[in-house]
């Protein structure tokens, strides 16, 4: 069953003034439960407009939102419960900490949540646990921390308050490729454990490849496809005519497929182009080479 | 949202207003307001709002625009209109125990409010339709001749418009943060006021920090581009004076002559 789901969800900013602008046009889809989504677009394509709209940070200027087959803005009372049902993690995350102590900013949305101490206590081990947040680091300030681990005590703040959805804007920006990957690798293991569903907004088409099952794609404020990742990317030409990069490998193929090599069309990740290389180069009887 | 604040925004536009020369509309702006203080009689007064809906028009802009800058001074506009109509002495029309309304209060309330409201439009024309960067060279221009007194005038231009320059960055920045906190659950609109004040906390110190962190970015860039304040420096757009800007200040002087010529008469 889709857990979340929009209705021709349409948000203009700064209506009546010269500075109007359409940043999501029509959109309308679902997302399924347990999933990871990837949602990727140019910059100011709308994605990160789309996603504040899943846990009501922004009030659509017409259509619907549905959580868990409930429209989100029917009971405004609802609403703080609802932010706690739907984690979003901005970009840059760790430009929102603000308490003395690792533990007290962890503790910050839980605390919110009206919780009993211990169970804050539980929680904030655990998310750390699951962050690969070394405990004595827990008592240290976040403004002492590197970048990467700056930004794993910030999600680590938003995975606390035990979402059922959790929303991650841009989670790897400005992180170097070993920070990049142990974020997300993070990112796939919280979903295969707590069977959490996840959305992850980004305009890297490689990782998206490699992590995501499903993907959104946006272009000019409209949703162009929303689709399974190799589905997605058997529009390669097409993504590639938004100005959005398609992996490297998927570039690879689609050039030898042009030069009258014809492989599969779904090729986007390292790991499955080997093994079509391999049987490839099987049927043409090139065992010698390997 | 905090994005609604339309004070002191401005409004790209190509209208008459839009093009005169930024330290003409300064010296245009003071004699408005000179002339708004000037004035004694309705008549006056009724010259300067002419002057007022006049150059209004030529800039183009939207009605909705203007209406939304008194908004947030509409409190205060009350608070001063019924000063007024209960302290001042006159011919009395009404009484209710010890207060009073006379006939110079109401008088006086309407001439205060005519005179607030237009002040208000007046500025707002010249911030609506003038480029902060435009604005500050102007002042930096009006000022040149404090500079043989030793007075720091680029140095204060320069402030001016990195404050300008930040206004809108550090806006968005607070709404990114308000957002951020909501989004962990942080509820900034029930509670009693202490819980509201502290409420406050999660969002005024992300933004010290990163003020901070822009101001040393800043400093930094400015002088990897060797910037050592305003000795020899140069402009990329010289201002140029036209003819129309020496027309528009002679109407406004003008109007100011007819007000006080009002003045003289009708007293």
């Amino acid at each position: 069953m889709a857990i979340l789901k929009t209705e021709n969800l349409t948000y203009i900013y700064g209506a009546g003034t010269p500075f109007e602008k359409t940043a999501v046009d029509n959109v309308s889809l679902e997302i399924e439960k347990g999933t990871v989504t990837g949602v990727i677009g140019h910059t100011g394509s709308g994605k990160s407009t789309l996603v504040q709209h899943f846990n009501g940070l922004l009030r659509p200027t017409s259509g619907k939102i549905f959580f868990d087959g409930q429209d989100i803005w029917k009971n405004k009372k609802a609403m703080p419960g609802i932010r706690f049902k739907i984690g979003l993690v901005f970009q840059y995350p760790e430009y929102q900490m603000f308490e003395e102590t690792v533990y007290k900013d962890i503790a910050f949305g839980p605390k919110n949540m009206k919780l009993q101490n211990e169970e804050i206590k539980e929680r904030v081990i655990e998310t750390a646990k699951l962050l690969k947040i070394p405990s004595d680091m827990l008592n240290s300030s976040p403004f002492e921390l590197s970048g990467g681990q700056k930004r794993r005590v910030a999600i680590a703040g938003v995975m606390a308050m035990k979402p059922e959805v959790l929303v991650l804007d841009e989670p790897a920006a400005g992180l170097d490729p070993a920070g990049r990957n142990d974020i997300f690798e993070l990112i796939r293991s919280y979903n295969e454990n707590t069977g959490c569903t996840v959305i992850i907004v980004s305009h890297s088409m490689e990782d998206m490849a490699k992590y995501a099952e499903k993907i959104i794609v946006m272009n000019k404020a409209k949703l162009y496809c929303h689709d399974y990742t190799e589905k997605v990317f058997s529009y390669a030409d097409e993504i590639a005519k938004m100005g959005l990069d398609v992996p490297q490998i998927t570039r690879v193929f689609s050039q030898l497929e042009k030069d009258g090599i014809c492989f599969d069309k779904k090729i986007y990740t390292v790991g499955y182009a080997k093994k079509k290389i391999l049987e490839y180069l099987g049927k043409k009887g090139g065992d010698r080479i390997c | 949202m905090l994005k609604d604040i339309t004070i002191g925004q401005y409004f790209p536009g190509d209208s008459i207003i839009h093009r005169l020369d930024a330290s003409f509309k300064i010296i245009i702006t003071l004699i408005f307001i000179v002339m708004l203080f000037a004035a004694d009689t309705f008549a006056g007064m009724l010259i300067g709002v002419t002057f007022m809906i006049m150059s209004y028009l030529l800039t183009k802009i939207k009605p909705k625009i203007m209406t939304k800058s008194l908004k947030p001074v509409l409190p205060i506009l009350v608070f001063t209109a019924v000063i007024n109509v209960f302290f001042y002495d006159g011919d009395v029309i009404f009484r209710l125990g010890f207060i009073k309304i006379t006939d110079d209060g109401i008088k006086n309330a309407a001439f205060m409010l005519i005179r607030v409201v237009a002040l208000i439009i007046g500025s707002s024309i010249l911030t609506y339709t003038t480029s902060p960067i435009a604005l500050t060279n102007a002042i930096e221009r009006l000022m040149s001749p404090l500079k043989k007194l030793k007075f720091p005038v680029h140095e204060l231009a320069m402030m001016m418009t990195i404050a300008l320059r930040f206004i809108p960055t550090l806006i968005e920045e607070t709404d990114k943060i308000i957002s951020a906190q909501k989004a962990r659950g942080a509820d900034f609109e029930t509670g009693s006021l202490v819980e509201r004040a502290r409420a406050i906390i999660p969002i005024l110190i992300p933004l010290f920090v990163s003020a901070f962190r822009r101001a040393e970015e800043l400093a930094l860039a400015m002088e990897c581009r060797c910037y050592n304040g305003g000795e020899g420096r140069t402009k990329l757009r010289q201002s140029v004076v036209k003819p129309h800007d020496y027309v528009a200040l002679i109407i406004s002087f003008v109007f100011l002559a007819t007000v006080i010529a009002t003045n003289v008469i009708l007293k």
